[in-house]
């Protein structure tokens, strides 16, 4: 039996009254990659946000139900939403690296975190090595970072999440806007990153979540509607939609 | 832990954000209760109905006369004469900007316009002055330049930049389907331009007016410059007016303070603020019906 | 060919009113500058007015004026931008916020000489602060709130969310947030908005009226609660009250171009910063 990293408990959200996502209930195992695939608007992202409290900000957004990484409840009051950010990290659709130089946007967090400062050159370097990005930028670390090309910017992104040793990283359609060298180079970052990190992946394209997957979630209209190991999903899917979409009939 | 203090600070720092967007409500309050508390204190001396229905604003006599008619109609007439001069203008302009001049040309038009907006009204003030008044006195042959025309004149030009950047918005929102609905069906772009677009962007046009309007209510130095000053009920565009914004100007430098000529500027700056007042809702309600029907 | 005559009309009368809204600057400028300019001297902008004002420079109208804009920029610009951050990054849509809103907009809508009046009772009268620099400077800066917080709450809003979760996905609070990328993303923009509405301010008269503007002062303002001379004021003085204004004509002209040469230097500078934003973008 895999061990469960983090997971969703009876999980309804509501934006104003429009039910996004309908009885959610799912758990991610340790040190894997899970991917959520469905048609869009199907609730995948918005299901990814609430891992992280990304719809705190959203003044219409009502959640329901639990979330939980171990025994932690991520939505409990006590806890504190930048220490759960801190374990949970999250990398966005497009790259947004942050308006400052390569090195400040990976000692950025460090930095707020409070990690000691002699350590913080060596977690950077690091970081970026396992992210294939050292070599490529070592001699330019005072360069902007919007500089940088698409797929390397996505790649410091990731980096960026990973310098804070994170348990959990959840990336929201990371190859979307990048083109299809890039996205090979991170898909194979993500299949070297899960040794280390539970990932969470939402993703429209059914070859790369073949490609990266242990686990697959089908979601449809705001429901998951399958899930289960990749090959599975993929070979055998239980599901009538399941089998239509994979097949692509839709979406 | 520090993230503890980290998210302490945060909500301190939010908590005094809001306490200081609270500061906009307080202050708008505050006028508001300045203005009453010291029109109570005038309506304690005089009658209410001879301020309203009087001829004559003579606070210098011994009986003291304070009726706002003279001082109203003075800022009604200089500011409708400015409307009638700026509204055909500022439209057009707009229309023209928008819909017909090529790109370059904006380019430069619209610094012009934004150049026009950044002169001091002292300034516009002083050239009624210098420029415009001597010019309306050789051109009517009378003696005097200083009167409700010069002043209509240039709270015009004050007026236009508002009035331009706005109808432009107005014009630049409405949807370019209509308009090539209206081309589609055989319209050139005049028909369309006066049939189809500017009616369309009309809420945003009187919105855009209302702003103008306000502006011109509400300026001081111009009109307390280039009018004549004369508190006397005004009979047209060339008497010498006197508006309530100069009238304030000129007397609350020198009136003691707490006596009831003290209180009376105060009441008349309270209706002033009330006429700002509701022609600011009106432009915003014609605004706001503009995004409605864009939506 | 009706119509090639109406829609001839038509072209000419909008391009006549483009140009004559044009015309309308350059006559404005024209009339100025070109009698003004033969005032403008070393001496004119160095030396205090002397004779009666009827000689001389200007030098305490620019001094005031600096200290005007000053202490109106100190108090106006950290409250604007601070209530333009809690509009647009931690309010939530409610009764309080749409409160707030249209308190800003009627704010902008109120007449100038109003603010001058609320300055009075206010500062001079209720906080006994008198007729000071200092009063006349906290009357602009309410008069200048409003735009502060307009032109700041614009320049946030064209900030990307993706920029706000990119630290916060990290993390950091969300002040951390506007601390460090928000408000350094935003600063161009909040630059530009904060200068044109400091311009608008060292322009305005009506407020400063009754709250600590002076005809003639015996040297320079030196002190907060001291009353000052300023460059519109002293232009409404020698262009109407002055007992011989005829003769003081050329002095109001040479006034009236350094004020709008303030004006459009502070106006240029904003441009500048908003053109190099865009193109960097």
């Amino acid at each position: 039996m895999d061990q469960i990293k983090l997971s969703a408990h009876s999980l309804n959200l509501y934006f104003g009254q429009k039910q996004i996502l309908k009885n959610i209930n799912i758990d991610f195992p340790k040190n894997q990659v899970t991917s959520l695939i469905g048609p869009s608007g199907c609730g995948k992202s918005t299901l990814l946000r609430c891992f992280n409290r990304m719809h705190d900000l959203s003044s219409d957004a009502k959640i329901e139900g639990s979330i939980k990484l171990d025994d932690l409840d991520i939505y409990d009051k006590k806890n504190s939403v930048t220490e759960i950010r801190k374990r949970i990290g999250m990398v966005f659709q497009k790259p947004n690296p942050l308006p400052k130089s390569i090195y400040e946007n990976m000692s950025y967090a460090l930095n707020i975190h409070q990690f000691p400062k002699n350590e913080i050159q060596k977690l950077i370097e690091s970081a970026l090595k396992e992210s294939y990005l050292w070599e490529e930028v070592k001699d330019e670390l005072k360069k902007p970072a919007v500089k940088l090309s698409g797929g390397q910017q996505q790649r410091l992104c990731i980096a960026r999440t990973t310098v804070l040793r994170p348990e959990v990283i959840l990336m929201d359609e990371p190859c979307s806007a990048l083109d299809p060298i890039s996205t090979r180079k991170i898909e194979e970052l993500i299949v070297s990153l899960k040794k280390d990190y539970t990932i969470v992946i939402v993703t429209h394209n059914m070859q790369q979540a073949q490609r990266i997957s242990d686990k697959v979630a089908f979601m449809y209209l705001g429901e998951l509607v399958e899930f289960g190991n990749c090959q599975d999903v993929f070979q055998n899917p239980q599901n009538e939609l399941t089998k239509n979409y994979v097949g692509g009939h839709f979406g | 832990m520090d993230v503890k203090k980290r998210e302490t600070t945060d909500w301190l720092l939010k908590q005094l954000f809001k306490a200081i967007g609270l500061i906009t409500i307080v202050l708008l309050g505050g006028i508001f209760m300045m203005l009453i508390y010291n029109s109570i204190a005038f309506f304690a001396k005089v009658n209410p109905v001879d301020f309203f229905t009087g001829y004559q604003w003579d606070p210098g006599s011994v009986d003291g006369n304070y009726s706002i008619l003279p001082l109203l109609a003075s800022t009604g007439l200089v500011a409708a004469g400015s409307m009638l001069i700026a509204v055909p203008l500022g439209i057009f302009t707009a229309a023209f900007l928008s819909e017909f001049a090529p790109g370059k040309l904006q380019a430069v038009l619209k610094p012009v316009i934004e150049m026009l907006a950044a002169i001091p009204s002292v300034a516009i003030g002083f050239l009624g002055i210098v420029l415009v008044g001597p010019g309306i006195a050789k051109l009517f042959g009378i003696q005097n330049g200083l009167n409700a025309l010069n002043g209509s004149v240039l709270l015009a030009v004050m007026a236009l930049p508002t009035i331009i950047t706005i109808s432009e918005d107005a014009i630049n929102a409405v949807p370019k389907t209509y308009r090539e609905a209206s081309l589609a069906l055989g319209a050139d772009k005049w028909a369309t331009l006066f049939q189809v677009t500017l009616p369309a962007a009309l809420p945003g046009l009187i919105a855009a007016v209302m702003l103008g309007l306000g502006r011109a209510l509400g300026e001081t130095m111009t009109v307390l410059m280039a009018t004549g000053n004369a508190s006397a009920m005004p009979g047209g565009f060339l008497d010498s007016i006197r508006t309530i914004t100069a009238t304030i100007a000129i007397e609350m430098g020198e009136v003691p303070y707490q006596t009831t000529h003290y209180f009376a500027l105060f009441a008349i700056a309270a209706v002033l603020f009330l006429i700002t007042l509701a022609i600011n809702f009106l432009g915003e309600y014609f605004a706001n019906s503009l995004r409605k029907f864009q939506a | 060919m009706k119509k090639r005559l109406s829609r001839f009309l038509n072209w000419t009368i909008l391009l006549g009113c483009t140009i004559l809204v044009c015309l309308f600057l350059g006559i404005i400028l024209f009339d100025i500058f070109s009698k003004g300019m033969s005032s403008l001297s070393w001496g004119f902008i160095s030396q205090p007015p002397t004779k009666g004002m009827t000689h001389g420079g200007i030098l305490p109208a620019i001094t005031g004026t600096l200290w005007l804009t000053l202490i109106t920029t100190l108090f106006a610009v950290p409250f604007g931008i601070a209530c333009a951050i809690y509009l647009n990054e931690y309010a939530r849509p409610s009764v309080l916020t749409s409160m707030i809103r249209a308190s800003i907009r009627n704010l902008a809508g109120i007449p100038s000489i109003i603010y001058g009046l609320f300055g009075l009772a206010l500062f001079v009268q209720a906080l006994h602060l008198g007729t000071s620099v200092l009063s006349a400077g906290l009357t602009l800066g309410l008069l200048s709130l409003p735009y502060i917080i307009t032109t700041t709450e614009e320049a946030l809003k064209r900030i990307p969310d993706s920029m706000r979760e990119a630290t916060l996905a990290l993390g950091a609070t969300q002040f951390e947030t506007i601390k460090d990328v928000v408000l350094p993303k935003a600063l161009p923009g909040i630059l530009t908005g904060v200068i044109l509405t400091l311009s608008r301010a060292a322009g305005e008269t009506a407020p400063i009226l009754f709250t600590g503007v002076a005809f003639y002062i015996n040297g320079s303002t030196t002190s907060v609660n001291q009353e000052f001379m300023a460059l519109p004021y002293h232009l409404y003085m020698l262009s109407t009250q002055h007992q011989s204004i005829e003769q003081v004509r050329p002095l109001a002209y040479g006034t009236a171009v350094v004020l709008i040469l303030l004006v459009f230097v502070l106006n240029i500078i904003a441009f500048y910063i908003r053109f190099k934003q865009r193109t960097q973008q």
